[in-house]
């Protein structure tokens, strides 16, 4: 290409951004909005990966395996059998339980291990036990890692107490373990002073051991899982990693889809404004033709426009999306604030090859958003072109039939199931639904604007005669409308269907008055018998009912279910669990009643009446699901068994939380007020009331969703620009005709109007197509790909307020779009537009 | 890698802290029943040879000179310690530390010119680690040194090495000090129950350096247990147990205070053997020790005495080692850095007259207990 060519196409590229300078930063910033969320989200996730993988590596240092039960623990005796294997170099027994810090509403990690053999296996640990030096031993050290230090606020030399059982437990820091050693929050002390001061005697929660080299990792893996007890397991550090991230990785998954949403709304508002410029551009194209431009430079021109557009936006979306990252860890923490990660605490890691990939996903976007039109300008009929006429659209081409076989298609998606616990077709079937409803958009343009009545008044007349004249045309816009206003309207339909359901289930399963909680599972805290006995003496206490949390391990799941021991019978079920079916034969006089979350159903695979094998401590027993509930707390699976059940099968009598029935006409506040004073041995337990858990969970529930929620307003922005790019870009090209108008005796007034009722109309048509099309596509978030990635389902709730309010503004901003940009074109010079056309 | 010193200073820190608490706990250890060792007590075997868990501090310790087919010489050098920490234990858990095991082992090739050595940790418990009473039998994980009739059993699959090696009496026990009781020091607090198996007849196998080979040899015993064995004025000593070539032996050990001098020393030698053994015991004044030559590791800088002219009553040797660099750290298990290697003892005339182990401690840092 000659120097002067050259030129030529580099006036051919930039000139029209630089003509119509908003529209193109309204690309590149959309572009950048996409660009940005995507890489945010990816860059935290990332980071929070890294750093759950190097929390687990640190825990279980240069092991090979690790043999784990449930929280309770599991009799030591397993391992000196583990370690005098011929296979096994070092066995490492750890005793690994939370412990409640008193005076603080936090847990801890208390990792009891022996010095000596962890000094091999994890040599980082850094502290030793030489024989001149036996600090490490002593029954009152404890050393913290430097995440638990920096959370409690305590130095080497400190005091700390945790509570086992009721007792205060204290503690001197010997010292701050180096930050290679433990990444989570954990006490690390010596496995005999665990043992005895931890109320752990005679329990391990893992062994951890380092194979002989030259031995196979698998066989001595199923060489020993043939000799575990029931409920034990044997894992590799690996496997434990990829759990910890499994467990999160479904809503990793669903965040990033949701960015990248919100990319493709973008890639879709840059092909919409590029195929509007393409009609506003048919004359210079065709006379570029005349002039000796070939076709190919002419898709060449266009296309490098949309490459600028797209780089310029994919660059300050990467510069953007690591700023969100930064902001997003520091602010939200790991999970983007949905509490999945406690207890670590990532710094941010950027991975310039995922800002490399986000980098050309946004310029792809912008390039394969301009593809069309850019094709459609080269083959633009010189002559014809060059003489006034109907302005082709080049842009969407309906399609009623490849619409309605994507429709189809989208169905059969999904009666499929998650693919490796990713709702994959889920959202292929939300893509699909979005594309074909493009495909549709101009045939129920067509039946919705022929379904207009007639009015008296002219320029509405006209509005509606142009609107039939130009459906085609029309769909561009109207696609891009239909595509951002639907997404929007799907989140906000899931996000109010799932805080809703969330709300009613809360007011269902915290049936008593007052709820006292002492620990979380595995947390050394809890109540005895004696205590519960206390406080059912209480004068204003009718009854109480203990709640017992344990760990349910059954064999081939990785991680156990957590076991709810409560009072419950099969008459009283309904009434404090959310059951979603009942089991209909009668159980098996053998096998124990249970109820069982939606999510453990999944897992095991099971439905209401089945019987299952699990076991509790090291105690098989055999399970009849005498229904399934619905439970939005444990995400890994929960089983409610009756509480004198769990009694007789355990002997154990501990309590972690208290359910308070009180007599008519107690005073509650005096009751919460006082609790505290007259059982001062419950003095760290919470006491909450049904109302003020509630309020904290939907508090947790919006802090959650505070990136949803972000996400959303941003698809409402980018939903609100490409209704006013399209909108003005429609009126620029009709300059000439709105000159005719103004000739031809229309007041600028009633022009005006003209365009309102245009752009109105036809934002109305986006947004009620927008409105149905969302609305399937939320139900296919709620259905499918929730109830694929969480395992729970919830009900349908629609947010008619917040809707007409998205349905209202967007109409407006169609409409005010119009008129602004009808001024904008007619403010200089009538005339002028009217010859330019002749 | 700008958290380098911070991490280090940090674990620096850390072990600063250790070190005072250690302070701490050793005075308040000192409060734990340990019982005393006294003079007259009697040695009975085989109880004496197990292991003796009251006592804060033991050990069973094994040296000696070993030929392969080829004739090479190596030295070797097995120890198992026993430690009571006395902390907690009230603690009813089987994981409390009531008692800690310690071992290394070294073998001295003068075709490698260093030792070959490693070592073992770990808390008693389990079966896994346990010093057993009644008859010598110490086992740590896969290291153990095992007491059958009038023959011991040392099995030590090392990292770079591997020792296997059936260990015969051919005398009776040799009682050290006054019938066993040895005085460390000045003061009578400071002493052990001590008594040596010398002229055990070794064969077995080794390897090193993935080679294995068929040994025979002489090796030096030795057993010793105390709760109180260093007085606060010393800062090492030196030891010495050779095999005499006329089938005699020789023990000589001296304390030495912070200016290297000795404060304290005791020699024993056994001559002839079976009924007509004469054995003689000698008081500190009766012992000198000459430092003849120095050799300084260059790995820590420390300089030990490696070749001495040595005084038993009228008789002078001259001490040599096998080769120099027989520096050992164990730094990760006992704690110390020291010097312990195969020494032949030549007598006047410069010949040949035994061959044994010589230990340097207290070099570096002083020797704590």
């Amino acid at each position: 290409m000659s120097s002067a060519n050259a030129q030529l196409f580099a006036a051919l590229v930039t000139g029209p951004l630089r003509h119509a300078a908003g529209r193109t930063l309204l690309a590149v910033v959309v572009i950048a909005l996409g660009v940005a969320l995507g890489l945010g989200v990816t860059l935290v996730n990332r980071s929070a990966a890294s750093e759950v993988s190097l929390a687990a590596r640190s825990l279980f240092g240069l092991s090979d395996l690790v043999v784990q039960g449930t929280n309770a623990g599991f009799d030591e005796a397993l391992f000196p059998v583990l370690a005098r294997l011929p296979e096994v170099a070092l066995a490492n027994p750890v005793v690994d339980v939370q412990v409640r810090v008193v005076g603080r509403q936090t847990a801890l990690s208390a990792m009891g291990i022996d010095f000596f053999r962890a000094a091999r296996m994890q040599p980082s640990i850094g502290v030793e036990a030489p024989r001149t030096n036996l600090s490490p031993l002593a029954a009152d050290s404890v050393f913290l890692s430097p995440a638990a230090a920096r959370d409690l606020g305590l130095e080497e030399g400190d005091q700390l107490t945790v509570q086992v059982g009721l007792e205060p437990v204290s503690f001197h820091v010997a010292g701050i373990l180096p930050a290679a050693a433990y990444r989570q929050r954990a006490m690390v002390l010596d496995i005999g002073t665990a043992q005895w001061r931890l109320g752990q005697l005679g329990k391990l929660q893992r062994v951890e051991l380092r194979l002989r080299s030259g031995t196979s990792t698998e066989a001595v893996q199923r060489r020993i899982a043939a000799m575990l007890p029931p409920g034990v397991s044997v894992t590799t550090p690996g496997a434990e990693t990829d759990e910890a991230l499994r467990l999160t990785r479904a809503y990793r998954s669903n965040l990033t889809a949701l960015a990248l949403v919100a990319l493709f709304t973008g890639a879709f508002l840059v092909h919409s404004t590029q195929s509007l410029a393409v009609i506003r551009r048919r004359r210079e194209f065709a006379l570029l033709k005349a002039m000796g431009v070939s076709a190919r430079e002419q898709i060449a021109s266009t296309l490098a426009g949309g490459a600028i557009v797209g780089g310029a936006g994919a660059l300050c979306g990467v510069g953007l999306g690591i700023l969100i990252a930064d902001l997003g860890l520091n602010a939200f923490g790991a999970d983007l604030g949905a509490g999945y990660f406690r207890g670590i605490a990532p710094a941010l890691k950027v991975d310039w090859l995922d800002a490399g990939v986000f980098f050309l996903l946004g310029t792809a976007a912008a390039i394969a958003g301009t593809l069309r039109p850019a094709i459609a300008a080269a083959r633009v009929p010189a002559a014809l072109a060059l003489k006034a006429g109907d302005l082709e659209d080049p842009a969407v081409r309906g399609n009623t039939i490849a619409g309605l076989a994507l429709w189809g298609f989208a169905g059969v998606l999904l009666l499929l199931p998650a693919v490796d616990g990713l709702p994959l077709a889920g959202y292929s079937a939300i893509a699909l639904v979005l594309i074909g409803a493009v495909f549709l958009m101009p045939a129920v343009t067509r039946l919705l604007l022929r379904l207009l009545p007639s009015v008296r008044s002219v320029p509405l007349q006209i509005a509606t005669a142009h609107l039939r004249g130009t459906a085609r045309q029309a769909t561009t816009s109207l696609s891009a409308i239909l595509v951002s206003f639907s997404l929007m309207v799907a989140m906000a339909v899931m996000v109010t269907s799932f805080r809703t359901s969330l709300d009613q289930w809360l007011e269902k399963i915290l049936p008593a008055d007052l709820y006292l909680r002492a620990g979380f599972t595995s947390e050394t805290a809890f109540l005895d018998a004696n205590d519960v006995t206390a406080l059912a003496a209480l004068p204003e206490v009718e009854r109480v009912d203990a709640n017992r949390f344990a760990q349910l391990a059954v064999t081939g799941l990785k991680t156990p279910l957590g076991l709810i021991a409560r009072p419950i019978t099969e008459q009283n079920a309904g009434r404090m669990l959310w059951i979603e079916s009942t089991a209909t034969n009668v159980a098996l006089p053998d096998a124990q009643p249970v109820w069982i979350s939606e999510a453990a159903a999944d897992l095991l695979s099971l439905r209401s009446g089945a019987v299952f094998t699990g076991s509790i401590g090291e105690r098989a027993v055999q399970f009849s699901v005498r229904g399934v509930y619905r439970d939005y707390e444990r995400q890994n699976g929960g089983v409610v068994i009756d509480h004198d059940a769990y009694v007789r099968l355990t002997g154990d009598l501990r309590t972690n939380a208290a359910w308070l029935w009180l007599k008519p006409g107690a005073d509650v506040d005096h009751l919460v007020n006082s609790i505290h004073e007259r059982l001062p041995g419950l003095a760290e337990f919470d006491v909450r009331r049904p109302g003020e858990i509630r309020a904290i969970t939907l508090r947790v529930f919006d802090r959650t969703f505070a990136v949803t929620y972000l996400l959303e307003i941003i698809a409402v922005g980018i939903g609100l620009a490409g209704i006013a790019a399209s909108t003005s870009a429609q009126v620029i090209a009709r300059r000439a005709e709105l000159g005719v108008l103004r000739h031809v005796g229309l007041l600028r007034r009633q022009v005006g109007f003209m365009l309102a009722a245009e752009g109105g109309l036809l934002g109305a048509v986006g947004v009620l197509a927008g409105l149905v099309i969302g609305s399937v596509v939320s139900l296919i978030l709620i259905y499918v790909v929730n109830r694929q990635s969480f395992h729970w389902s919830m009900d349908v709730y629609f947010p008619w307020v917040l809707l007409m309010a998205f349905s209202v503004s967007l109409v407006a901003a169609a409409a005010l779009t119009a008129v602004w940009s009808g001024r904008l074109s007619l403010r200089d010079d009538i005339i002028r537009a009217v010859k330019e056309d002749w | 890698m700008a958290a380098m010193p911070r991490l280090s200073s940090l674990f620096l820190a850390t072990c600063a802290t250790l070190l005072t608490v250690a302070l701490l706990v050793s005075a308040l250890a000192a409060a734990a029943e340990y019982p005393p060792v006294v003079r007259g007590q009697v040695l009975a075997f085989p109880a004496d040879e197990g292991s003796h868990p009251q006592y804060r501090i033991e050990w069973w310790y094994v040296t000696g000179w070993l030929q392969d087919e080829s004739g090479q010489s190596r030295g070797f050098q097995v120890t198992f310690f026993r430690n009571r920490p006395g902390l907690d234990e009230g603690n009813p858990s089987q994981f409390a530390a009531r008692q800690l095991l310690f071992a290394h082992a070294a073998i001295s090739d003068p075709a490698v010119g260093r030792l070959l050595h490693d070592e073992r940790v770990a808390r008693a418990g389990f079966g896994l680690a346990e010093a057993t009473a009644g008859s010598t039998d110490v086992v740590l994980e896969d290291w153990s040194l095992r007491q059958d009739g009038q023959t011991y059993h040392v099995n030590i699959p090392g990292k770079d090495f591997q020792l296997a090696l059936d260990l015969v009496a051919t005398q009776l026990p040799l009682l050290q000090g006054d019938a066993g009781f040895s005085q460390k020091g000045p003061d009578q607090g400071s002493a052990s129950h001590y008594y040596s198996q010398p002229q055990m007849a070794v064969s077995g196998r080794i390897s090193a350096g993935g080679r294995e080979f068929a040994v025979q040899g002489t090796a030096w015993f030795d057993h010793e247990w105390s709760s109180t064995l260093l007085d606060d004025a010393a800062q090492g000593w030196d030891w010495l147990g050779i095999n005499l070539i006329d089938g005699g032996a020789l023990m000589a050990f001296r304390m030495r205070d912070a200016e290297g001098h000795a404060h304290w020393a005791a020699a024993s030698t056994r001559r002839g053997s079976g009924a007509a053994a004469v054995t003689s015991a000698y008081r500190p004044e009766q012992i000198e020790w000459l430092p003849e030559r120095q050799w300084r590791s260059p790995r820590t800088g420390i300089e030990y005495p490696v070749e001495w002219r040595l005084r038993v009553g009228d008789t002078w040797y001259q001490v040599r080692p096998l080769f120099d660099d027989q520096e050992s750290d164990s730094r990760r298990s006992t704690g110390t850095i020291y010097w312990e290697g195969a020494v032949e003892l030549l007598d006047a005339t410069g010949a040949v007259a035994g061959r044994g182990y010589l230990e340097l401690t207290g070099y570096g840092t002083r020797l704590r207990m």
